[in-house]
């Protein structure tokens, strides 16, 4: 059915509204792109143009970040965490979303509840309160995590896993109860049907769950600083945080920060390609399947 | 039924376990030490036994961030930035959530994308691409020399202005993602039928659109203001100077600083009762919010 011109478009032509995004999305973006080209910068500012070159990346032989023992430990060590972070709260994760989705009755308010809790309480909270279990309680799990790369994971985890619970309900909710109800009737046992059922159909937002982990920790920030130990566990945020504003510090932090955000953008990319591959068959358009993958579906 | 319902809780348990051991005894944790003491060593010791509770670091924490207090700066820098920044999230981010969703067409999908993007850039180096920009032989100031400005401010010390721009840089993807999620879900023929009806556009958008994006301004609202409130990075960053304390640089002050755990801790109680007055607003008005629905 042709709507009437007048009502086609009732909002009126959105000139200022084209302008204010594509302004927002320039002042959004332009920062990062810049900031990423001066680690090209042919001198030791970080502010001033002053020619291209690459010795911050692999040039010069002992400042640039595959050669200063600083930078390529800090990268090594973020994802050494971010590694850990993913496979230990994707599978918890997805396992407290199916039980909370599931369970019924005394507790299980409490526990939907315990798990927004990290969502709601700012990072420096949850940072203060974890480092004074680690130093100060002298019991039994809390002796066994001493800080450095235990606690900065155990950290991790425990905020990395309310947005995987968020991720994988949202996808459980879509899905809803008749695939499983199906299976039942035809005499699956109810761990028969979780696996041959509900998994595979859970499969997108596993993934999907997997990548934020990943993108969570690897930019984490106050609660990987505060669970830290020595030079030896420093993230590349932390590192980023230390030197940002040091006058000696050379291009070749700004090299560091672009393998951070070209190592979190490959692993979207992959994601949302193998994301989109799968959801074909689940007839899942491209602009969604992008949306799930990025939380959007979830808040 | 109840076999069911047991078989999907032994799921729940070990998530729900890791939870009440990293969150709850946490939580408790951070009371402990702010009713605990110092030894004789200035060493801060928490009370773990409420019997032995000192309310002293408390009392002192919480009438310290009252106005004239000794924390009150910090408070009052807080509550300004905060409010000024989630100000200016709202008055750039809705317009632009509502061109997306509403409005853009053939360059929708790739606006959504490029909205995204900031998402997955680090937060650091997003802070780090400013202090390039606002540093003194930057490019800010040398628009602002090219444009006849001889004396261009100093960016990055201690300037209010400059942290309020870079927490909305930091924080405003996080108001814009969940009202574009909420405008985008806005069922068109409401729109139409308020224009039928003889709305005008204005009238449309104030009357209906507005409304029905609420809940979501509300969400995106408590997104960005509750990690805000906990800031202590962007302000070191981009500030680093005393006078644009906010809470959080306090917070992080005395416990990474020195050896006032004590009243670390207790600071930390005061962010939460100051966010506790917030959540209870955002609350009562999404409770108000879900009534008036159901019963529209």
């Amino acid at each position: 059915m042709k709507l009437p011109r007048r009502l086609r478009n009732p909002w009126g032509r959105p000139r200022f509204l084209v302008i204010v995004t594509w302004i927002y999305v320039a002042w959004a973006l332009l920062p990062v792109v810049i900031a990423m080209l001066f680690s090209f910068n042919n001198g030791r500012s970080r502010s001033v143009w002053q020619g291209f070159s690459t010795r911050w990346w692999w040039g010069d032989p002992s400042l640039s970040i595959f050669h200063d023992p600083d930078y390529t430990h800090a990268l090594v060590h973020s994802l050494q965490l971010a590694a850990l972070d993913m496979l230990i709260a994707t599978p918890l994760g997805v396992l407290l979303a199916l039980g909370l989705a599931r369970w019924r009755g005394r507790g299980s308010g409490v526990a939907n509840s315990l798990m927004l809790l990290p969502l709601v309480t700012p990072e420096i909270v949850m940072a203060v309160s974890l480092l004074v279990v680690f130093t100060q309680l002298a019991i039994v799990p809390f002796t066994l995590v001493h800080l450095g790369t235990g606690a900065q994971v155990v950290g991790q985890v425990t905020f990395s896993l309310s947005y995987v619970v968020v991720i994988v309900r949202a996808r459980l909710a879509l899905i809803g109860p008749e695939y499983e109800e199906a299976a039942r009737d035809l005499g699956a046992t109810p761990t028969e049907s979780l696996r041959l059922v509900l998994i595979p159909l859970l499969t997108p937002a596993i993934l999907a769950s997997m990548l934020i982990v990943f993108a969570l920790s690897i930019d984490d920030f106050v609660v990987t600083q505060y669970m830290s130990s020595d030079a030896s566990t420093t993230t590349i945020p932390m590192f980023l945080y230390a030197n940002a504003r040091g006058g000696t510090t050379t291009p070749a932090l700004n090299a560091l920060a672009t393998v951070l955000v070209l190592t979190t953008l490959i692993g979207v990319g992959a994601a949302f390609a193998i994301y989109a591959a799968l959801g074909r068959r689940t007839s899942t358009t491209k602009v969604s399947a992008f949306r799930e993958l990025s939380g959007l579906e979830a808040a | 039924m109840t076999t069911r319902t047991s078989y999907w809780r032994t799921f729940a348990l070990p998530g729900v376990g890791w939870l009440l051991l990293f969150v709850v005894v946490p939580a408790y944790a951070v009371i402990a030490m702010a009713m605990g003491r110092v030894n004789i060593l200035l060493q801060p010791i928490p009370a773990w036994n409420p019997a032995t509770w000192n309310p002293g670091y408390v009392w002192k924490a919480f009438s310290g961030a009252l106005p004239g207090g000794e924390y009150w700066p910090a408070v009052r820098n807080t509550i300004l930035y905060v409010g000024a920044s989630l100000a200016l999230c709202f008055a750039i981010g809705y317009p632009v959530a509502y061109y997306v969703a509403r409005h853009a067409k053939k360059t929708k999908a790739l606006l959504i994308v490029l909205l995204v993007i900031p998402f997955w850039v680090s937060y650091l180096l997003r802070m780090l691409a400013w202090i390039g920009l606002l540093s003194s032989d930057g490019y800010v100031n040398k628009l602002l020399m090219d444009l006849g400005i001889t004396h261009p401010p100093d960016w990055l010390n201690g300037n209010p202005y400059s942290v309020i721009v870079a927490l909305v840089y930091g924080y405003i993807p996080y108001f814009i993602l969940p009202v574009f999620a909420g405008l985008d879900r806005i069922d068109a023929s409401q729109i139409e039928a308020a224009r039928d009806l003889g709305a005008t556009p204005w009238q449309a958008f104030r009357r209906v659109t507005l409304p029905l994006s609420r809940p979501f301004i509300l969400a995106g609202a408590a997104l960005v203001v509750l990690p805000m409130f906990g800031d202590y990075y962007t302000n070191d960053l981009i500030s680093a100077s005393p006078r644009t304390n906010m809470l959080g640089n306090q917070i992080n002050l005395f416990v990474q600083g020195g050896s006032e755990k004590n009243l670390g801790a207790s600071l930390v109680l005061v962010l939460m009762a100051i966010l506790a007055v917030g959540m209870a607003y955002y609350l009562y008005q999404t409770a108000r919010d879900t009534r008036a629905l159901r019963t529209a």
